[in-house]
């Protein structure tokens, strides 16, 4: 099985370096996205893999800030899970930068009048505390793990960074520290999230994205989907399944990731209720679109089928299984690409100007949008490494299933 | 592709032979023969072409005086079209605009406000200005900094069609500036918003928040792509900002924001932006808006001056009649 798994891993790495490739060769000449839509896949993509990292480490956070009970055993698989992420995220941000080389600018000669500049910065203060709330949390595990000669010993003999102290005092410090950084960490990762729902709020010159309700909602979106992607995870991929503990800590999980989406899609009807009856018809054609325009699958069969209907029924389900539960979060964690992509796409094929789409007629002018070849491929590079770092992380570091400290 | 390739490589085969047969020892074949005919040909050619223009000239001259081409044959009216005429209204406006330019660029760079004014009763929507701005500014597949938008209005037989040329608007409260991340984008002190192309990161923030579309993003593509070789045009240098940019693989501006600068380059070299002058419908103003009498600023004092998407803030510094 393992084997499958990994020449799975392979073939899905390949191709997505064959995009990789693609993009580094060709540049924007081969991506789908135009100048009047001028984001697409990787702007949704990195948004959702943002708010899996906040959402997985704000649970986390629930643990060892909150001091939540059900959730100790998810700590540091959703510190990983959450660093891991983070990383995804920025290598889609990263691919989508005209000019890739000049990304340090951002920390050079920032613009904070930018929702954009303050984005960064949150998120690389959050990428520290985050870095730095793992370690703690597994540096006594670290040491204990540094005998030997495995691959396991000599990785985590690097990472103790010499400091090997046992001592009860020092196992202190380490959960002091921890709780201290998920202190820090847990507003950084809420204004980040809910800052990149104010980079889209504040341009009026789109009104579907110009709603105070974008910045809530992407928060409640990054709960919604790092719990999915948390009760997946605790359900197939932690050491000791099988025990009622196991039973419960997925169940809690599950539970939690419901309320969420029900809240998440409460505010969602709310932007589609408003969107629909606006009296200035223009302000709702974006809203229009994504219900009945040539993406309409994307809302109908991927949000609302295959990212609330079928999950919700399988979490509300009397006895369902863990392997349901955590079949239902992964449903979530992947739909949300869609509900990203529903907001970044009709909030730009809506032209600002009535006649602009006819006025200069070519291909790369367009006021639509269509993923190339290029981009999905891209986009599966970057989901694969992701899960193949997790896996590296989940084996070479002692984040799952050994949390006796913590249970 | 391969049918234009064996053309010209049929073309060149042709020259080939005929320049073996030109430098031949001297035997007279067919093919010198009608070589010689052809020189001859063109000789008559040549000859008619010279009497024509002569003929033109003198119509021209003729023309000058009265203002007038009512006395000019019908076979050769052509050149007396009103904008050569010196009292054209549009003459006088474009000597006046140039006048105005050298006056505006003695003035310190925070005392100008270059400004637009658009007659929309005066464009034909031939789209002219479109293309100069194309080619002046050496714009790619997916950039237009001036397309010009119609509308259709009433029904037939009362039908209109107005036509909105629509360049950036400078606007005094640009929305794209202050999402950009990293300060590559500014209003000048005359109020001409740009973009330094070497600190543009390519995020394309800008774009979404311009309420007029005025950005585009420079892919990198070529128009003559997948044609036998990319024309030498295209890989010409532009002169935006008065530097020297060649689109080539990934370098700026190619992986940039885009967007209409009024022609600075032009501006600075004292001359007038390129859709200016290429208007036919002498329907394009351009001027310092601060400076006491110029045409644009009086212009934009009558009562039918307005400017798009006003109610947004924006205070946009080209303006529209009509
Ligand atoms: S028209 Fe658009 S690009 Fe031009 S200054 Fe205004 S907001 Fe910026
Ligand atoms: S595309 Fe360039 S000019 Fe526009 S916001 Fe991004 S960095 Fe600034």
């Amino acid at each position: 099985m393992k084997r499958i798994w990994a020449a799975l891993w392979l073939i899905l790495l390949a191709a997505g370096l064959v995009g990789v490739y693609e993009r580094l060769a060709q540049g924007h000449r081969v991506a789908g996205y135009t100048s009047n839509v001028p984001w697409g896949l990787w702007v949704a993509l990195y948004m959702s893999l943002m708010g899996l990292s906040a959402g997985a480490f704000l649970l986390s956070n629930l643990a060892y800030v909150f001091n939540v009970k059900a959730l100790r055993r998810v700590g540091r698989l959703g510190l990983l899970t959450a660093l891991v992420s983070l990383i995804a995220a920025l290598f889609a941000i990263w691919f989508d930068l005209g000019h890739m080389a000049r990304f340090w600018k951002v920390f050079l000669r920032p613009n904070f009048a930018s929702p954009m500049a303050w984005m960064v910065w949150l998120y690389t203060a959050y990428f520290v505390t985050l870095a730095g709330e793992l370690w703690y949390a597994i540096r006594a595990d670290l040491v204990r793990a540094a005998d030997g000669d495995g691959i396991q010993a000599r990785v985590a003999r690097r990472l103790t960074f010499g400091n090997r102290d046992l001592t009860q005092q020092a196992m202190e410090r380490d959960a002091h520290r921890v709780r201290l950084l998920g202190t820090i960490g847990v507003p950084l990762a809420i204004a980040f999230n809910a800052g990149s729902g104010v980079l889209f709020a504040v341009v009026e010159a789109r009104p579907y994205w110009n709603s105070a309700v974008l910045p809530i909602l992407f928060l409640v979106s990054a709960l919604t989907t790092g719990g999915a992607l948390l009760t997946f995870l605790v359900a197939f991929l932690t050491r000791d399944k099988g025990g009622e503990t196991h039973r419960q800590t997925v169940a809690f999980l599950g539970r939690l990731t419901l309320g969420f989406l029900v809240l998440d899609l409460l505010l969602q009807v709310s932007e589609l209720l408003v969107g629909l009856n606006t009296t200035v018809p223009g302000h709702g054609d974006a809203v229009r679109w994504m219900l009945a325009g040539p993406g309409w699958w994307s809302f109908w069969l991927v949000t609302v089928l295959a990212g609330a209907v079928v999950p919700i029924v399988m979490l509300t389900r009397r006895g369902a299984s863990v392997s349901q539960m955590g079949t239902a979060g992964l449903l979530i964690a992947v739909s949300f690409v869609a509900v990203r992509l529903n907001i970044v796409v009709p909030g730009l094929v809506v032209p600002p100007l009535a006649g602009l789409p006819a006025a200069y007629v070519e291909p790369r002018l367009a006021f639509h949008y269509a993923p190339s070849a290029m981009e999905w491929l891209v986009a599966l590079f970057i989901v694969i490494v992701g899960v193949g770092l997790f896996h590296l992380g989940r084996n070479v570091l002692p984040v799952a299933g050994e949390n006796r400290r913590e249970a | 592709m391969t049918a234009l390739r064996e053309a010209r490589g049929g073309a060149g085969a042709v020259g080939t032979e005929a320049v073996g047969a030109a430098s031949g020892n001297g035997v007279t074949s067919r093919r010198d023969l009608l070589r010689k005919a052809g020189v001859a040909l063109a000789a008559v050619a040549v000859a008619e072409i010279l009497e024509t223009s002569e003929a033109l000239s003198v119509v021209h001259a003729e023309a000058l005086p009265g203002g007038s081409s009512a006395g000019a044959k019908p076979a050769v009216s052509v050149p007396a079209a009103p904008l050569a005429s010196p009292g054209s209204e549009w003459r006088s406006n474009v000597l006046r605009m140039q006048d105005e330019l050298a006056a505006a660029l003695k003035k310190p760079l925070a005392e100008r406000r270059w400004g637009m004014v658009i007659d929309r009763r005066k464009c034909v929507g031939c789209m002219s200005c479109t293309v100069a701005c194309k080619a002046e500014n050496g714009l790619p597949p997916g950039v237009v900094y001036r397309p010009v938008i119609e509308e259709e209005m009433g029904t037939y037989p009362a039908v209109g069609r107005r036509f909105t040329p629509r360049p950036c608007m400078q606007c005094e409260n640009p929305p794209c500036v202050p999402v950009c991340p990293v300060h590559a984008t500014y209003r000048q002190p005359d109020g001409v918003v740009v973009i330094d192309y070497e600190q543009c990161i390519g995020c394309r923030y800008c774009i979404t928040a311009c309420p007029y579309g005025a950005r585009g993003f420079d892919f990198g593509e070529y128009y003559t792509t997948r044609t036998p070789e990319v024309q030498p045009y295209e890989l010409s240098p532009s002169h935006e900002y008065g530097k020297k940019w060649v689109r080539k693989g990934e370098r700026s501006p190619v992986g940039n924001a885009r967007k209409c600068q009024f022609c600075l380059h032009r501006l600075n070299a004292g001359m007038l932006p390129a859709c200016v002058t290429t208007c036919i419908g002498g329907a394009t103003y351009f001027g310092d808006l601060k400076l006491a009498g110029s045409l644009v600023s009086e212009m934009i004092g009558q009562e039918s001056a307005s400017r798009l998407r006003d109610e947004l803030g924006t205070r946009p510094a080209v303006y529209y009649l009509g």
